[in-house]
């Protein structure tokens, strides 16, 4: 249920509209809690704003941060297209963080899904509050008047009046009631289903776009921070003698260490400050810092994963238990056991971390590419000790993000700075400060078990789990993943197996962990769907009708038992369905030309699928290896059902880019930790795929489809990853059950 | 006193002779459009033009640019028309688009070396320019574009 109303000019609009514009606000609510409110008014919470100025310009304020994705002209473009508006005279205005706009925090793919139905009733109510107030000026019925780009026509006389002509009336009138709208039909639509390009597509070809690094306010100074080597380390001793001496550098600022949990505190360490950002990185290398590294001074990634490994091989917490597993296993047939694993990966955008705050009389202004600047609020103000409601983020495009920028350490190290240095700074990660410091995507351990019949299928079905979860980077001594990222194909694994048993084990961290693109999907997925790939080797099977096989008939998985949040959305509205995950096995199966393709010497096709995000994708890869072991991937299939599809253009985009990032998480993603540090400092020891090693043809094929529009950033992660691996197995017979490839010999 | 010209303007530098260009542009002069990724030259975000040249202003210092000619996307074109940055519309290259100023300054100086490239040259030439989005099928498409090359 959504609500659309007039808002009221007062407050945090502040001057993004003339005083005669006509501004609606959508309230968006989630179904659930709508369904629960059936007598008491909801609480006025109103997201999207849509205005139209007397001069016929329309101005939408994109709420959500722009990363890539696209969704700071797609969510406008679907309100433009409601308004029946001219998309040259529609402006777009990037709003600042505040909890009345809703939901801002910009993951989980969710912007489409949340906001395509409210964005269309904003954009339906001002159209109809257009036709009304040409209505009444020409003294004729509404019924005869209809939009035409713009303008609102009256229809038997051909008389027009422009949007900008009729603001001065529309202001005037009631806003209709949801159940007076009427959403254009599907056939109208002028931009829906075909996409515009970006909003800022000419300003980032022309250098003027402005990213979060490039934001300056006046007064600034610039600093750069020297973090503990070790999560958790103190400064024992600091010597800044000889930073001091650097041309530019003014002083230096300890910040202090937080108090666990770490959360979106500073890690800690010592700002150079400076005149310029070149003069702070020189400062910082002259620092003499004597490091009290703490208890997490002996993790080393190796043997850590040894303890991941054994936790997995004994009993773990149980998820998601179906038939008897145990009896399955004692019932004999072919037993089949496999580990996999992933290192810790860091998202690495292009864009380090950076931020400029300015804190003065007891505010804070921060200019942040941040995916949360509700977060910025809330944890700037804690850190500070100010009330969140003081606290204004800005929001700048991101020059990349894949869920690093939605922790905003960073921005509070800014915050932090500028309230010591009474000034605005500021702070600019290296690269390899962003590398080091990240919220690493967990490292994890995976056992599967399988007891296959006579026909090679698996009668019984195991699988554990460890990897040091998500939450324990906000709550002390949590060890056990959550339901939230299990929920991304580990409890929901669609396969039909009568006896099936999802556990997960304890893991207890040594970094911050967070979430990268895709997150538990990258293991999850990858363990499942190169598993199956594996049972259907030994079955002597094609992989696509084993999978097929495995996936079984069409039907709503049934997950009442099992702790599922769904991704946030109600299950009766968005179930899983694997007669929608068969259509893309099949669609991908038949684009591909799986079974017919001639493919050279040591080249291969390997076939995944999965539901991640609400949405279903299916990815055959194809590899060709060469006689140094050299991978190439000539192309890639890829089917897509996101439901509805907004901007089919944008889709594809997210869909290649989905196979590049998954390219690296397969051929060189890893992080890797001795004694506490971090290994790997920039891009030449964490590679990710360039042109030469990147797919060279991605094809994307949408399943046409009414359903309500789902995400697509992340979904297209797990299924190429686990297809990649599966195409190397078809091309050299070599078994991938560790990422990355890297040193792993393949012929 | 070193002595420049930046997009056709004459400029002087008394600073420290070992400032990356890069910095120089961004800080000093506020020409934003050229990025900061890796800040080691292997990731080509920051690349510029050096008296024609493709180069990494990151590791590029201002000694080494002493009477040198610097191009940067903001001088490209006078407005974002260039046939490159045309074909990057066209195609709809960037997503986050961070990375697309050195990608598009990298993909002019390749075809003025080579105005009919291969895919072997479009991969030598880009070779040095990451995009974490993912988008080099696009760049590959829109260089082929922008040079008239069939894709």
């Amino acid at each position: 249920m959504n609500k659309v109303d007039l808002a009221s000019r007062r407050g945090f609009l502040g001057g993004m509209f003339s005083a005669s514009a006509l501004v609606l606000a959508a309230e968006v609510m989630p179904a659930r809690a709508a369904d629960k409110i059936q007598t008491a008014e909801p609480p006025w919470q109103p997201s999207v704003y849509l205005g139209i100025e007397t001069d016929g310009s329309v101005i939408i304020i994109a709420h959500r941060s722009e990363m890539g994705q696209g969704s700071r002209t797609t969510l406008p473009m679907v309100a433009a297209d409601e308004l029946d508006a001219d998309w040259t005279k529609v402006r777009i205005e990037q709003a600042i963080g505040d909890p009345r706009y809703g939901r801002q925090d910009t993951d989980g793919s969710r912007s489409i899904r949340d906001f395509f139905l409210p964005l269309r009733e904003a954009g339906a109510t001002a159209r109809l509050m257009l036709i009304r107030a040409a209505a009444q000026q020409w003294g004729v019925p509404p019924s005869e008047c209809a939009s035409n780009l713009h303008t609102i026509v009256h229809q038997p006389t051909q008389r027009r009046l422009s949007y900008g002509e009729l603001v001065a009336t529309a202001s005037t009138l009631p806003v209709p009631k949801k159940e007076e709208l009427q959403l254009k039909p599907k056939s109208a639509w002028r931009h829906i289903g075909k996409g515009v390009p970006s909003y800022d597509i000419v300003s980032m070809g022309n250098g003027k776009a402005i990213f979060g690094m490039d934001v300056r306010v006046d007064g600034m100074v610039y600093a750069s921070i020297e973090h503990p080597p070790v999560f958790g380390g103190k400064i024992r001793s600091l010597d800044d003698t000889e930073a001091l001496k650097v041309p530019g550098v003014s002083r230096t600022v300890r910040i202090a260490p937080f108090t666990p949990p770490a959360g979106y505190q500073p890690l800690g360490g010592v700002a150079v400050i400076a005149d310029n950002t070149w003069s702070t990185f020189q400062g910082r290398k002259k620092l003499r810092i004597d490091w009290d590294n703490g208890p997490n001074e002996t993790y080393n990634s190796d043997e850590y994963r040894k303890e991941l490994e054994a936790t997995v091989h004994s009993a773990c917490k149980v998820l998601r238990n179906e038939g008897d597993v145990d009896a399955g296993f004692a019932q004999g047939g072919k037993i089949v056991e496999a580990d996999y694993y992933v290192p810790l990966l860091a998202q690495a955008p292009m864009e380090p971390m950076v931020a400029v705050a300015d804190y003065r009389d007891g505010k804070l202004t921060a200019w942040a590419p941040v995916q949360s600047p509700q977060w910025v609020q809330e944890y700037a103000a804690k850190q500070l000790g100010i009330a969140k409601e003081d606290v204004t983020c800005h929001v700048p495009l991101l020059g990349g993000g894949f869920g690093r920028k939605d922790k905003p350490d960073f921005v509070l190290e800014a915050a932090v700075l500028s309230k010591e240095l009474g000034k605005p700074v500021k702070v600019v990660w290296t690269q390899s400060d962003s590398i080091k410091f990240s919220y690493y995507n967990a490292s994890c351990a995976l056992y599967m078990k399988a007891a296959l019949d006579d026909k090679g299928r698996p009668t019984a079905w195991l699988q554990r789990s460890a990897f040091p979860p998500i939450p324990s980077t906000f709550i002390l001594n949590a060890v056990y993943g959550d339901a939230g990222h299990l929920g991304q194909g580990w409890t929901d694994i669609p396969f039909e197996i009568p006896n099936l048993r999802v556990e997960n084990g304890p893991a207890k961290p040594h970094v911050r962990i967070g979430w990268m693109r895709s997150v538990a999907a990258i293991y999850q997925v990858f363990a499942i769907a190169c598993f199956a790939d594996e049972l259907a080797h030994l079955a002597g099977r094609d992989p696509l009708d084993y999978l097929l096989d495995l996936i079984g008939k069409p039907r709503i998985l049934d997950l009442k038992k099992t702790e599922y949040p769904n991704f946030g959305a109600p299950y009766d509205l968005y179930p899983i369905d694997t007669g929608r995950l068969r259509r893309v096995t099949e669609l991908v199966a038949e684009k591909s030309g799986w079974g017919k393709r001639k493919l050279g010497k040591r080249s291969g096709l390997g076939i995944a699928a999965y539901q991640n995000t609400l949405s279903y994708v299916a990815t055959v890869v194809e590899v060709a290896v060469d006689d140094q072991g050299n991978i190439r991937i000539p192309r890639v299939d890829t089917a897509v059902d996101a439901g509805l599809i907004v901007d089919p253009d944008r889709v594809r985009a997210q869909m290649e880019g989905s196979a590049v990032f998954a390219t690296s998480i397969v051929r060189s993603g890893e992080i890797t930790a001795t004694n506490g540090v971090i290994n790997q400092s920039n891009y030449h020891d964490y590679r990710v795929a360039r042109i030469s090693e990147a797919p060279y043809q991605t094809n994307v094929y949408l399943v046409d489809s009414d359903a309500p529009p789902t995400g697509v950033g992340e979904p297209g992660i797990g299924p190429f990853v686990a297809a990649f691996c599966n195409a190397i197995f078809a091309a050299t017979g070599k078994r991938i059950r560790e990422l990355p490839i890297g040193k792993q010999r393949l012929v | 006193m070193i002595r420049l010209k930046v997009n056709g303007v004459a400029r002087q530098f008394n600073g420290d002779p070992a400032m990356p260009l890069l910095w120089y542009l961004r800080d000093l002069l506020q020409l934003t459009g050229t990025k900061i990724s890796c800040g080691i030259g292997i990731c080509g975000t920051c690349t510029v033009h050096v008296n024609g040249e493709a180069l990494h202003s990151c590791v590029t210092t201002m000694r080494q640019v002493a009477d040198k000619e610097i191009l940067t996307i903001e001088g490209l074109s006078t407005n974002g028309d260039h046939p490159v940055q045309k074909a990057w519309i066209d195609v709809r290259v960037p997503q986050c688009g961070y990375c697309h100023s050195g990608h598009i300054m990298q993909a002019v100086a390749l075809l003025k070396k080579k105005p009919k490239p291969t895919d072997r040259d479009i991969d030598e030439a880009m070779h040095g320019n990451i995009c974490r989005c993912g988008t080099y099928q696009r760049v590959r498409q829109a260089i082929k574009l922008a040079a008239g090359v069939k894709s």
